[in-house]
């Protein structure tokens, strides 16, 4: 049953950070005021939208598998409070406040409405410390940490997320330039 | 009749409501959204309501509002 657990925690760990990245690197590609992919810019904003949800369920389903697991040794006061487990309570503690901040990015979004855009832009920027910390998380943790195939998929993450920034700068660049416009 | 507003302070051209709602909105040359029958604040057939809402709830911006009844 335990190991179970582990295997849960593992598999829904990496594929967290996967969606993760999905849904950072559309956030910064669709402000680059251009359709990506061939898709419409309404679409690339649903995926981003539907990614995150998708990523809360992967990594609440991480957490508690964690929760249960007795080798992880977690109390319910590390599932928010960082730095304070008792298993490598560094890189667990990034973990611990990549969760946090998750969790502040899409309850704002969902009240996107009633907060006003200014106070919605400004915690989402909280996205920008919020992937770095789950990235460094997932390399450092857990029994994976030093396995090729993950430093693959994270390699992989890296790559989309420097993409994302790199096709982002590049067109506003260019729309700068045109219309003197920095948005 | 409910009616489309568009705040344009805020609105950017994004262009995400004339995707969702062709039907009322199309973009000008710059991508900002228009109105296809030219009223300021075109009607929103029922029919059309909860595409509108969509549209609302997607604009990047928050510049796109129903608004009466
Ligand atoms: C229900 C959840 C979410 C909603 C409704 C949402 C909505 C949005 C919207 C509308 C934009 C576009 C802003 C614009 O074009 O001006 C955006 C951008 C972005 N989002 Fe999200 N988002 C959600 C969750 C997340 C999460 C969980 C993350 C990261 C962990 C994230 C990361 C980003 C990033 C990096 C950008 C680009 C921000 C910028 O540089 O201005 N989003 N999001
Ligand atoms: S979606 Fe919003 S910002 Fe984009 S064009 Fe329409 S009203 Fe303007």
């Amino acid at each position: 049953m335990n190991d179970a657990l582990w295997y849960l925690a593992r598999g829904t760990g990496v594929t967290s950070l996967v969606l993760l990245t999905v849904v950072v690197a559309l956030g910064i590609a669709n402000r680059a005021g251009r359709p990506a992919f061939g898709l419409p810019r309404f679409g690339v904003a649903q995926v981003h939208r539907d990614a995150s949800l998708l990523a809360v369920g992967f990594v609440l389903v991480h957490v508690i598998s964690l929760f249960f697991d007795v080798y992880a040794q977690l109390e319910l006061f590390d599932l928010i409070v960082p730095f304070g487990a008792t298993y490598r309570p560094m890189w667990t503690g990034l973990g611990t406040l990549a969760v946090d901040l998750l969790i502040a990015l899409v309850g704002t979004s969902l009240l996107r409405h009633r907060l006003g855009l200014r106070a919605w832009r400004v915690t989402h920027w909280l996205a920008y410390a919020c992937w770095p910390l789950a990235f460094a998380h997932a390399l450092g943790s857990g029994s994976d940490a030093g396995a090729w195939w993950l430093r693959t998929v994270a390699g992989a993450c890296l790559v989309a997320v420097v993409a994302a920034v790199t096709w982002r700068l590049s067109t506003s660049a260019r729309a700068t330039v045109l219309s003197g416009d920095t948005r | 009749m409910t009616r489309l507003h568009v705040d344009w302070t805020a609105c950017q051209g994004r262009g995400h409501c004339t995707e969702l709602l062709p039907e009322l909105l199309a973009p000008d040359e710059w991508g900002y959204p228009r109105s296809t029958d030219d009223t300021k604040e075109p009607a929103v057939p029922v029919a059309l309501l909860p595409h509108a809402r969509r549209a609302v709830r997607h604009c990047p911006r928050l510049a796109l509002h129903l608004v009466g009844p």
